[in-house]
């Protein structure tokens, strides 16, 4: 196994050990991030003087034995987090130059643990996308096959991930940009309840839903980077002041005696074969291990989709108004007047994907429409939160599919963008409920994609999901199998 | 549901946002399409439903009236597309 293999517990033993130093193990990650990024594109910034100097503290950390899991461990950020002084983009043009003068609260957390940031990572425009196909910065790959995309929004954090360019990242899931694309990279993707994790200095898509998680290569390595960003910030009004559960701990008490809820409409015939295949043997592989399983119904997940669509272009459209060229970002050289230099500046900076869901969030906002739009699918919205909380009344967490089908080809829907929308049918119902849960590896197509599957939790149930998704890992050996690069 | 390439453009005007006449076309299609697919909202009868206007369901978040550091006149303007002194400057407004 090469040593950018390992995971964190691992690499911290030989950290701790002085087998090898922070110093070391990042210009490792640097020389792999050099020799695979021509291949894959994960990164827009590779921050390697930051990193060296990262590690050179982490190394003193150590010394002084003041260190944890997550000192001197290599790590990168979608670039949607603010890092001060570090270019962040978000994937847009309109923010190419754009240097932050403060840094988002998750990063700041997991600097104050130790950890090394090797660079920012690529991401769909805004985080609006399910492919990364829509960034201002190239399009990233997927690993196990460069023809693929990686998924998205946090398409980047996923092939970093699964390229093994960084031990373990962090992203932000609206509707399923954690998930989705940690399933067709075949790494594990974490999106924690709304209000675990601090918002504050991760740009804005729609922030009744965004919520920031961690990508990383197993179960135990999410449950480390989870507990380094959970909390309550006073600098976010909706992160919530629950205690942060010890989420190590909470692995290896098995799944004996639980009971996983089948959503009923999560497994339609005609669902893509290979993703059923995967859920069937996991179905299995829970039932020799002593989970039971019950079928259950949401019955308005068939209203998800155009309930999110409506409510987070919505929110999208207010949030990135502040995009004006006034105070930061791209500003148009060419303007007459005031308004003129706004439009023109957010017309030059913004990419066709996120003008399309500004004008649809504007039309639904916009007077005559609002009632008929924005209010009705806020009022799905709590069918769809209340049909997860009848159901949670009789199960501990459900199993379902991720995505409906492996990760597709470069270019395959890029002109339909309904047919994009709806590839996310099975992640924004629990964006919408704003409940926790989590993708892990759990099979390969004929063509060796990876498959993924879904453990979804109650509201701040974390440690379930994660001992049900660890109960699973230590069965089947699917985490380990590595993209050739 | 129709949405014509006019009514696209006063949209775009809303948003701040200047569209070719390609990019009208294929929005009017498209936003067709995708309201066209959210009319089965209409569907469910929500008469009686209260909006869910956010996943958790906060009260007032206060915080105690305390001065903290600014963050300083140069920081905030470090990334000031154009910048005249301590302010940002922009196209004349007044005539």
């Amino acid at each position: 196994m090469e040593i950018f293999e390992h995971p964190i517990r691992s690499l911290h033993e030989k950290l701790k050990k002085r087998e090898i130093s922070s110093v070391e193990l990042t210009r490792i990650f640097l020389e792999r991030i050099r020799r695979v990024e021509p291949k894959i594109s994960s990164f827009i910034t590779v921050t390697e003087e930051k990193a060296i100097s990262d590690a050179a503290s982490a190394d003193r950390m150590i010394s002084c034995g003041d260190s944890n899991l997550l000192t001197g461990i290599p790590i990168a950020l979608k670039d949607i987090f603010l890092t001060e002084g570090i270019r962040t983009t978000c994937g847009s043009r309109i923010l190419g130059n754009f240097v932050p003068t403060y840094s988002a609260t998750a990063y700041e957390k997991l600097c104050k643990k130790g950890g090394v940031l090797l660079g920012k990572l690529n991401q769909d425009e805004f985080a609006m996308g399910s492919s990364n196909e829509t960034s201002a910065f190239g399009i990233t790959r997927n690993p196990w096959d460069i023809d693929c995309i990686p998924g998205g929004s946090s398409g980047g954090s996923a092939a970093a991930v699964a390229a093994c360019e960084a031990v373990a990242s962090l992203g932000t899931d609206t509707g399923g940009s954690i998930r989705q694309p940690a399933s067709h990279c075949g790494c594990v993707g974490l999106k924690p309840t709304y209000g675990r994790v601090s918002r504050y200095g991760v740009i804005a898509y729609a922030s009744s839903l965004d919520q920031v998680g961690p990508l990383a290569g197993n179960v135990e390595d999410c449950a480390i980077m989870l507990g380094a960003i959970s909390g309550y910030d006073p600098k976010d009004s909706t992160s919530v002041n629950f205690d942060v559960p010890d989420y190590l701990a909470s692995l290896g008490r098995g799944v004996k005696g639980i009971k996983i809820g089948l959503p009923k409409e999560y497994y339609i015939s005609g669902a893509d074969p290979d993703v059923e295949k995967a859920l069937e043997s996991a179905i299995e592989v829970y039932k020799s291990l002593g989970a039971s399983f019950v079928e259950i119904s949401l019955p308005h997940t068939d209203y998800a989709v155009a309930a999110y669509y409506l409510i987070a272009t919505a929110e999208a459209s207010s949030n990135l108004a502040r995009y004006d060229g006034v105070r930061f970002g791209h500003r148009s050289e060419e303007a007459e007047s005031l308004v003129d230099m706004m439009t023109r500046s957010r017309s030059e900076g913004f990419g066709p994907e996120v003008k399309r869901r500004i004008m649809l969030g504007t039309y639904a906002l916009s007077s005559g429409y609002y009632d008929a739009y924005y209010l009705k699918a806020q009022k799905v919205r709590t069918l769809i939160a209340q049909d997860f909380a009848a159901a949670f009344d009789k199960v501990d967490m459900m199993l379902a599919p991720v995505a409906p089908t492996p990760a597709f080809r470069i270019g395959e829907k890029t002109g339909d963008p309904m047919q994009m929308y709806l590839s996310d049918i099975f992640t924004i119902p629990v964006n919408l409920a704003g409940t926790c849960a989590i993708s892990l590896p759990a099979g390969f197509t004929g063509y060796g994609l990876p498959l993924g599957i879904q453990l979804i939790g109650k509201p701040f149930d974390e440690e379930n999901i994660l001992n049900a998704a660890h109960a699973f890992e230590q069965a089947t050996e699917w985490h380990l199998r590595k993209a050739v690069l | 549901m129709k949405i014509s390439a006019e009514n696209v453009g006063h949209v775009a005007i809303l948003a701040r946002l200047q569209l070719s006449e390609e990019e009208k076309t294929l929005f009017s299609r498209q936003m067709g399409e995708i309201l066209e697919y959210v009319e089965k909202l209409k569907q469910l009868d929500t008469e009686s439903v209260l909006p869910m206007s956010h996943a958790v369901p906060l009260q007032n978040a206060f915080r105690e009236d305390a001065i903290s550091a600014p963050i300083g006149v140069e920081k905030a303007l470090s990334n000031a597309p154009d910048r005249c002194g301590n302010f940002y400057r922009v196209p004349r407004v007044i005539e």
